[in-house]
């Protein structure tokens, strides 16, 4: 199990589309991926999940991987947010 | 307690439950799936998943053209909440656990996350779930369009509601345990007046917006004696419509007592009285009700709900059973009056959404395009003759051609027939409906051709009146007893009498007893009714005299206008013969 808590610095937060960026790449990976944001925590392969966590601007995400490829997956993962979901 | 006044279609009183029949919107229904259907059900999910996959693309190939690459993200969003196990594992769960149709389980599982993002406190993120629900419509206009929209669906009894019932919705509808009809649109010949009447449950129509005020579920009173809808009664009220909800059956229990009696005068004129036949199975109820005959046997709803035309053999046998079942007595048999929509429907090219079908290719003018489909008609009617006493009935005759090229076209038929060696009867009796203006105007010229005719009134006010009684823009001017009309329709009745043809109302003017008196003094040889209102005609004509009502139909040829006429009716002697508001 690997665990690495981001920032969201994308401008409305975990909305629609860097959701559903999340999801597509978490899915790529054997690893289950859970999400957490304050005490609430998600299936980071639903988008329903992610949309449900209303991650803001600002808000602090805790990513965690576990499976075969947690660490590929969760840097995975983290170079999203560091590309700020290839926002503008 | 909301009380809404609209106009009296059907008489009778229901209490019961709503359901609500919204007009174009999508509804969702709770429908108990069977146990051994439910993997069905999931099937029928899993295609419905498939076909918003396919329209994702569409969608997405559009967005990509128009609006470039960021903007096709989104549907990736849309995608990717169709592959969510909220919708791929909850939704066919639901239905195989609650046992339930997969439009309800799906709405369920939308609005418990809906719930969610109501709670949500940023006002962005809470907007974000209508991503969800554009998914989910698009998901479940897949699920509607497979199963479309039946409502013979609908097991409970309740009371329907809707902007307006059209004849698609209420295919099936014999068979529920609806209990009434209430309705925005429509007048007291509109559709759903005349299929209430036929299934014998009250129903109030012309409620203007009725459908948007009573919700599925609320209780509700339908007086079709005075034209209310009343949404959640009082006690009191309710109270008071269960008291006159038992007297009226009592009251329905003592009409029938006039069973086998003549349909006659005071004065002792008797009356041919009938009944109109909408669909063959509805004829044990008629036989039931001793009628001299079937005055109107609507072929219609042979062409419904079907991909073909129907054949000749199997038409034949549709024919067959009823005029057998009411041998020696006449049955009436009006060849089909279709559209061009329908025609479409059965795979034939005609013409489709005619800006103005009351007006356009129907009836006997399509039939004289499509000279194959009638003479099938033709030929299964006439073998059907064999069994009883038939009649041919022409619907929407105009011209006098029409009626020589039906006259040919049916002794062509005869000789085919007999050629084949099959058997008919001997003389088969010809008539045409009186509807339209020019053939009412010049019934002279038509009658030598014709054995009898049938006066259509419901299409008969509207051409005079140039009324179309679904557009409720207008439906208020729709009157029976415009004094045109009436003077129309007794031109029409002396025409044929001085012939000496046989002159019948088939309309529902028949089935209304304030405009028998009319009928009665301008002295129709027959009426035929609608079932429902068979013994309360019965009743009225039993209670007249024929001597005065001729008197009266004189005085109403010199009325100016139709209050005038209403007012003779209502200062008749014994006045309106059943309980009157």
């Amino acid at each position: 199990m690997v665990t690495k808590t981001i920032t969201v610095s994308t401008r409305l937060g975990l909305h629609a589309r860097p959701a559903a960026m999340f999801v597509q790449e978490a899915s790529r990976f054997k690893s289950k991926i859970v999400v957490c944001k304050e005490g609430v925590e998600v299936n980071g392969k639903s988008v329903m999940g992610i949309m449900l966590l209303a991650a803001e601007h600002g808000a602090r995400v805790t990513l965690t991987a576990t499976g075969p490829d947690e660490a590929e997956a969760l840097k995975a993962l983290e170079r999203l947010f560091q590309r700020k979901f290839d926002e503008e | 307690m909301i009380v809404i006044k609209g106009v009296a279609a059907s008489p009778g009183i229901s209490i019961g439950k709503a359901y609500v029949l919204e007009d174009e919107e999508i509804v969702i229904n709770r429908i108990e799936i069977d146990r051994d259907k439910l993997r069905a059900e999931v099937k029928r999910f899993k295609a419905a998943l498939k076909a918003t996959h396919r329209d994702l693309d569409v969608a997405e190939a559009k967005v990509l053209r128009v609006l470039g690459k960021k903007h096709a993200k989104l549907i990736d969003a849309h995608r990717l909440i169709l592959r969510d196990s909220l919708i791929t594992h909850d939704v066919p769960q639901r239905i195989v656990k609650e046992g339930v149709n997969a439009e309800f389980a799906l709405s369920e599982s939308l609005e418990a996350v809906n719930k969610q993002f109501e709670k949500m406190e940023d006002e962005f993120f809470r907007e974000r779930r209508h991503d969800l629900f554009d998914v989910g419509k698009r998901l479940i206009s897949h699920l509607l369009k497979q199963t479309r929209r039946s409502l013979a669906d609908i097991s409970e009894n309740c009371i329907l509601i809707a902007r307006n019932l059209l004849p698609s919705d209420t295919i099936g509808l014999q068979e529920t345990k609806i209990l009434g009809f209430a309705t925005d649109l429509g007048g007291k010949t509109s559709h759903t007046a005349i299929l209430a009447q036929t299934m014998e449950i009250p129903a109030v129509v012309g409620l203007s917006d009725v459908s948007h005020r009573v919700k599925t579920g609320e209780t509700v009173i339908l007086d079709g004696e005075q034209g209310l809808v009343i949404i959640n009664p009082g006690p009191e009220t309710l109270d008071k419509y269960h008291h006159a909800q038992h007297k009226a059956l009592e009251e329905e229990k003592a009409l029938t007592s006039l069973k086998g009696l003549p349909t006659m005068t005071l004065d002792s004129k008797v009356f041919e009285f009938h009944a109109n036949l909408d669909t063959p199975d509805e004829f044990k109820a008629l036989l039931n009700l001793q009628a001299d005959g079937i005055g109107l046997f609507r072929t219609e709803f042979l062409f419904f709900n079907r991909a073909t035309p129907p054949s000749e053999e199997e038409q034949a046998k549709a024919y067959s059973a009823v005029v057998k079942a009411f041998a020696p007595r006449p049955v009436v048999i009006r060849t089909a009056d279709l559209g061009g929509d329908r025609l479409v429907q059965l795979g034939i090219d005609a013409p489709k959404n005619e800006v103005n079908p009351f007006m356009g290719l129907r009836g006997i003018r399509l039939f004289m395009r499509h000279l194959d489909l009638f003479k099938t008609q033709l030929r299964a009617i006439l073998r059907a003759s064999a069994k009883g006493n038939v009649r041919i009935l022409i619907p929407m005759v105009s011209s006098v051609g029409e009626v020589h090229s039906v006259r040919r076209l049916i002794n062509l038929a005869l000789a085919e027939l007999h050629a084949e060696g099959v058997e008919t009867a001997e003389k088969i009796e010809l008539g045409a409906m009186i509807e339209i203006p020019s053939a009412a105007i010049m019934l002279d010229a038509f009658l030598p051709m014709l054995d009898f005719i049938s006066i259509g009134t419901n299409d008969l006010i509207q051409y005079v009146l140039a009324v179309d009684r679904l557009n409720e823009h207008v439906s208020h001017l729709y009157d029976p007893f415009h004094p045109a009309l009436v003077r129309l329709m007794d031109h029409i009745v002396q025409t044929a009498r001085k012939k000496g043809r046989w002159v019948s109302v088939c309309g529902e003017m028949a089935s209304d007893w304030q405009a028998i008196p009319l009928l009665v003094g301008m002295g129709v040889d027959s009426l035929s009714v609608t079932p429902r209102m068979f013994f309360r005609v019965k009743q009225a004509i039993r209670s007249l005299r024929y001597d005065a009502m001729a008197k009266l139909v004189g005085q109403a040829l010199s009325c100016a206008e139709s209050e005038e006429i209403k007012r003779l009716l209502r200062d008749q002697a014994g006045g309106p013969p059943d309980r009157a508001t």
